[in-house]
């Protein structure tokens, strides 16, 4: 039996809406927000990076977690698509932050927007062959879009943590299952600083198509049905795309409805579906099944069949609530704060 | 900054670890080998509570080179719950809002960015108290 | 312990000198000194900088400032504490005269700020302050005063336009002062409409980055006596540190440094606070030099702004304190400030100061109160017309 025995995420406090980008660009705001389904973004400002949102996920995670000494996590895996160092890793700052060091191991992980599920992927395998007693895997992301590109509009920031282990669980992890193509629908090149991106293509043969391949094969491994599951989070670039395959997929809207957070969050990459089955632990009762599907462009997903304990009761409010994060005391910044904030302006430099 | 001296402060700026000594109690923050009160040469490691109350604050809008970008920026000293004061920058909230008396909890934060090609420097922020 | 005297004096024009160098900038001031006084020889030397090392790259002053002195094996010493180095100097030299280990020292101060940029000077202040856990996290010289400012605002209600009375009165003085930087008068309202610097301080609230030098000459009584100089003793020396970082400090409103210095400077000259006609005090920002007033007990705890607004600190005021237009109007070349503030109250006592900023009551007991950091280091010094 292996799952997460705490969880928990960190959202910067700064949003910024579509109508100011658009305003910017001559863009059509209304088009794109109806387009999308997105209202606004969450912006990081010049202090906060993928290490910086980890290092707080992670302390809302072992508030959760309850008694876990960070000293017996043997595994610190980051997934990001925005590591702050090219060489040298964000997980050893996370790990001495947290006062994990010496005795653990850490890599950083990635692979676009599923980097973050890949590490949790990895630690609950870690933990179930008995290599490692609890694991902690981050998905986070400050990601970058390129000026006046559609993808401005949604890139945002956020990190989720998720403290895995065999005993004492919040959820069970009872079925995983990834699928994997080589799909180059969306790619940043070595010293590129914004990535390239198939427009249409990014669509039906990439996204939906591995979304659907993971989902499916997940749910033929476990034999289950939609209307098994009381939830289900998958990747979300833009508000339209989860809300479309979850309905492909035979899920109503209620049930991706307490992780489905673009709209208001943007795409958190690494961080989104992940952020995204947070805010459904939050929400969730005892014995629930949760279906959490990432997507990854390149391209991947990685699929987890989740399953509720009692703990989530005596757990849920050790820390924040993802809602909160996402909804509470926020700054709404202006496109030149953004822009100054994301070094998107050229300097004497 | 030469990777060194960043190095070297880890404890103190990720983790908050202070000494106490082990005589009159007197917590150094950063540890000291000798308690400036009593003159023990006895410590024990402790970590700092990650709340506390403003003292005094100030706007910085004449910024040193590695924090021009952040100007105005304000920094602060605040009491923690235990009665040591440090000092840090007051981040996520107009400068106009910060008062004195201001409850404040810790954040790990990108101090330093050291240009395009140095070492970055993690350590610790006070952000106002909202839940 | 040997009396000890203040024979000579030198300054040259403090402002951003480009013309002359560090090493002539001290020359200049040193022979100033030493003509003034009439010396025929000198047995040692002291000199006050903060760093020669990172505002001009140079070290090692002793050497390089005896030998552009034109005096051949010299001994000579560079003595540092931020910006109480001339301070520093100004008591080494006393107690190497007052101990009888020399007759005749040179105390001298010298800082060239200005071949850097503003982010380099900002940087090398910036290396009095705790440089791990202040200035890592932003702090700059003028927000760690700004931090006082606050607080004392917050327990006395001190005011703006209390702060801005003490810069207005300094230049008001400053005008007057041939050597001074800024000599011109400036308002109120000059300084609240000023650019902010850090809350509450403004441009106008802080002492400017200057190029400048000063020298005294120190000698036994009997060799003033000799030389027919009037006889101005050096009757109180204190010195104290304290905290090298605010936060450490048990009290954010008070510099206990400074109360510290003083108690040891009185209790050496016998004398108290009331004794005292005049003061030259380290004003690096408005708000220290009313936390100064207090600390020293000129005025009681909260009530040094309230003075100050008053007219009490100004030339007709009950305690006049910087004369020659404090480090705000005259300048402040760090490592020479604490002897410019000799010098300035050399000249009153003797009744030479200038241009009508001369004290009319026959000044004979003065203080000088110099002070590094934020506090870190004072030095207090009394002298007295014998």
């Amino acid at each position: 039996m292996v799952g997460i025995v705490g969880y928990g995420a960190h959202i910067p406090r700064h949003r910024i809406q579509v109508e100011e980008i658009a305003k910017v660009w001559g863009a059509d705001a209304p088009s794109y927000k109806k387009g999308l389904m997105l209202t606004q973004k969450s912006v990081p400002p010049p202090d906060v990076d993928t290490i910086t949102l980890s290092v707080e996920a992670s302390k809302n995670a072992l508030k959760r977690a309850g008694n876990v000494d960070p000293a017996d996590i043997g595994a610190l895996y980051i997934g990001s698509e925005s590591h702050p160092y090219a060489v040298k890793p964000s997980g050893t700052v996370v790990a001495d932050a947290l006062g994990m060091c010496p005795s653990l191991h850490v890599a950083d992980f990635e692979f676009a927007c599923k980097a973050g599920s890949e590490a949790m992927f990895v630690c609950l395998g870690l933990v179930k062959s008995g290599y490692i007693k609890y694991g902690l895997a981050i998905g986070g992301d400050t990601s970058q879009g390129a000026p006046g590109d559609a993808l401005e509009y949604s890139t945002a920031a956020g990190a989720a943590a998720f403290i895995m282990g065999s005993e004492n669980l919040i959820a069970e992890a009872t079925y995983t299952y990834s699928f994997t193509t080589d799909t180059p629908d969306f790619w940043r090149r070595e010293y590129q600083h914004y990535p390239q991106h198939g427009g249409r293509f990014t669509g039906e043969p990439a996204y939906f198509r591995t979304t659907m391949g993971a989902a499916n094969g997940i749910l033929e491994m476990s034999g289950m049905k939609p209307a098994d599951f009381q939830w289900a989070v998958f990747h979300q670039p833009n508000g339209k795309f989860p809300l479309r395959v979850a309905k492909m997929l035979g899920f109503t809207k209620e049930q991706i409805e307490p992780g489905w957070l673009s709209p208001r969050l943007g795409n958190t990459y690494s961080g989104a579906s992940p952020i995204g089955l947070t805010a459904t632990l939050d929400v969730a009762k005892p014995g629930d099944k949760i279906l959490m599907v990432s997507y990854g462009s390149g391209a991947g997903s990685d699929a987890f069949v989740w399953e509720v304990t009692d703990r989530i009761e005596e757990t849920r409010d050790k820390a924040v609530r993802t809602a909160k994060l996402l909804d509470e005391n926020l700054t709404f910044v202006d496109y030149g704060t953004y822009a100054k904030f994301r070094q998107k302006i050229l300097k004497n430099d | 900054m030469f990777p060194s001296r960043i190095w070297r402060e880890k404890a103190q700026r990720y983790r908050l670890e202070a000494g106490k000594c082990t005589k009159c109690g007197y917590i150094a923050f950063p540890p000291r080998l000798i308690c400036p009160e009593c003159g023990v040469r006895e410590f024990e490691t402790i970590t700092l509570p990650d709340t506390g109350k403003i003292v005094t604050y100030t706007v910085i809008r004449v910024a040193p080179s590695q924090f021009t970008d952040e100007a105005p920026y304000a920094v602060g000293i605040a009491e923690l719950a235990n009665g040591v004061k440090i000092m840090a920058q007051i981040a996520d909230c107009k400068v106009e809002d910060i008062k004195v008396g201001m409850e404040v909890v810790i954040e790990f934060r990108r101090v330093q960015t050291d240009g395009h090609h140095g070492v970055l420097s993690y350590g610790y922020k006070f952000v106002p108290k909202w839940y | 312990m040997r009396d000890v005297a203040v024979v000579g004096i030198g300054m040259n024009k403090w402002g951003e000198i480009w013309a002359k160098s560090f090493r002539d900038l001290f020359v200049e001031a040193a022979l100033m000194a030493i003509d003034d006084a009439g010396v025929d020889r000198l047995d040692s030397m002291t000199i006050g900088c903060m760093t020669g090392g990172l505002f001009v790259g140079q070290e090692h002053l002793a050497s390089m400032m005896a030998d552009y002195l034109g005096y051949k094996n010299l001994p000579a010493a560079r003595v540092e504490s931020a910006c109480a180095s001339g301070g520093l100097a100004f008591r080494t030299a006393y107690i190497e005269v007052a101990s009888g280990m020399s007759d005749i020292v040179l105390a001298g101060g010298v800082e060239k700020m200005t071949d850097v940029s503003g982010d380099g000077a900002t940087y090398a202040l910036a290396t009095a302050a705790d440089q791990e856990y202040e200035v890592f996290h932003g702090a700059t010289f003028p927000g760690l005063y700004a931090l006082m400012a606050v607080a004392h605002m917050e327990k006395y209600g001190t005011t703006r336009d209390m702060l801005s009375s003490v810069a207005v009165k300094n230049h008001h003085n400053g005008s007057m002062n041939p050597n001074a930087q800024y000599p011109f008068k400036i308002s109120v309202e000059d300084v609240n409409n000023s650019v902010m610097v850090a809350s509450p301080l403004r441009i106008l609230d802080c002492s400017p980055i200057t190029d400048g030098a000063a020298a005294v000459i120190l000698t036994t009584v009997d060799i003033a006596k000799k030389l027919g100089k009037p006889i101005i003793k050096i009757i109180g020396s204190g010195h104290a540190t304290d905290t090298i970082a605010l936060h450490s400090r048990k009290d954010l409103t008070t510099l206990d440094g400074t109360t510290v210095a003083a108690k040891r400077a009185f209790e050496m000259a016998g004398k108290t606070i009331k004794d005292i006609d005049f003061a030259e005090v380290h004003d690096c920002f408005t708000i220290a030099e009313i936390i100064v007033s207090e600390s020293l007990g000129v005025f009681e705890p909260g009530q040094g702004g309230v003075a100050a607004q008053k007219g009490e600190t100004g030339l007709e005021g009950s305690f006049p304190i910087n004369t020659s237009g404090g480090l705000k109007s005259k300048g402040h070349p760090v490592g020479a400030t604490g002897i410019g503030q000799a010098v300035e109250v050399i000249k009153q006592l003797r009744g030479d100061a200038e241009n009508g900023r001369q004290l009319k009551n026959n000044p004979k007991t003065a203080l000088m109160q110099n002070m590094g950091g934020s506090g870190g280091s004072t030095l207090v010094h009394i002298l007295e017309v014998a």
